[in-house]
């Protein structure tokens, strides 16, 4: 649900950019979402339909790039993926990790002519 | 003429820089800020009902309830203590924002209180998203929800400040593991500061209650 907040903000950063360029549309948009930024990229699609209509931006293809969540423990350094079950350290059973990877969510470029 | 033009702007740049204003209007008021998360029923209101009285004659506190509807919650705020009490409306959404908050701030005459009180609509997900600019994130989360709660909504549990483990007394009759739920908490957030509460028999509320106020006063 909160996709649309994001399909709006979406699709205001790439008109603008592309404005900015003077271009005419917006043929694609190059997304790239971390595996823990609760995102879907179904729902973003689904509200991308009904909001760019009429905009500039119409016609463009939305592209996700998924980034897996990556943890490092902090105890013994290791990386790691974990599984829906389990997030400790599959090596040291250590508790307590940073996330290396997968809280990405932006708009890494968009295609225009 | 096709062409790539690199972006790389976060997408919720827009709300984040909403919420450094929320966050400076409070701070250059003097008011400690708390944005509450929970899933529907983990005992937000409950809380905040059994913790304004322990803050009575210490702390002048502001509450602003968002909710899809009704004005249910800001009305029981107002009942419970709290000075002001505004209610925002989402119309739907199911999370606030930090325009919603903004707009909630300017009915409010920020330098009159010392703690301000945001319970966010009850939700898991969408809330995570959306920093509001508040000092701190409190998680209720409820023994009746399960244990694995932290494992399914890691994005809410590992941003949050203080955890706040409700309705600690139903824990003889539910399956709940808590040093499963400890562990899946400890990895994303170790040292995430902690307390047990019941609504029902008022453990560690008073506790709870003295952690707002020894911030609200700093």
């Amino acid at each position: 649900m909160h996709e649309l907040s994001v399909t709006e903000s979406l699709l205001k950063i790439s008109v603008e950019h592309a404005e900015k360029a003077n271009a005419g549309r917006v043929t694609d948009l190059h997304i790239v979402i971390g595996d823990l930024a609760s995102m879907v990229d179904d729902s973003i699609q689904f509200y991308w339909d009904i909001i760019a209509k009429g905009t500039i931006a119409e016609q463009a293809t939305l592209h996700f790039r998924r980034v897996p969540a990556e943890l490092q423990c902090n105890t013994c350094s290791k990386k790691y993926q974990p599984t829906d079950q389990e997030l400790i350290c599959p090596d040291c059973h250590g508790i307590g990790a940073k996330i290396i990877a997968g809280e990405e969510f932006f708009l890494e470029s968009i295609d225009v002519e | 003429m096709p062409q790539n033009i690199p972006v790389v702007e976060n997408i919720l740049n827009a709300n984040d820089r909403i919420a450094q204003e929320n966050y400076s209007r409070l701070e250059n008021a003097g008011v400690f800020s708390i944005n509450i998360l929970a899933s529907p029923g983990a005992g937000k209101t409950s809380l905040i009902e059994q913790t304004l009285p322990r803050l009575k004659g210490k702390l002048r506190v502001a509450a602003i309830d968002g909710d899809i509807a009704t004005s249910i919650d800001s009305d029981r705020a107002a009942a419970a203590g709290a000075l002001a009490a505004i209610q925002i409306n989402t119309g739907g959404d199911c999370h606030l924002d930090a325009v919603m908050l903004h707009g909630a701030l300017d009915k409010l005459e920020l330098v009159q209180y010392d703690l301000l009180i945001v319970e966010n609509v009850g939700n898991l997900v969408c809330p995570a998203n959306f920093k509001l600019g508040t000092h701190k994130t409190v998680l209720v989360a409820s023994v009746p929800e399960g244990d694995d709660k932290p494992y399914k909504y890691p994005g809410t549990y590992r941003g949050v400040d203080v955890l706040i483990v409700n309705k600690i007394d139903l824990l003889p009759y539910v399956n709940f593991r808590m040093d499963y739920f400890e562990q899946g908490v400890q990895v994303l957030n170790p040292g995430v500061t902690t307390f047990h509460t019941s609504c029902t028999t008022g453990e560690g509320l008073d506790a709870w209650a003295d952690w707002l106020i020894e911030n609200a006063k700093h």
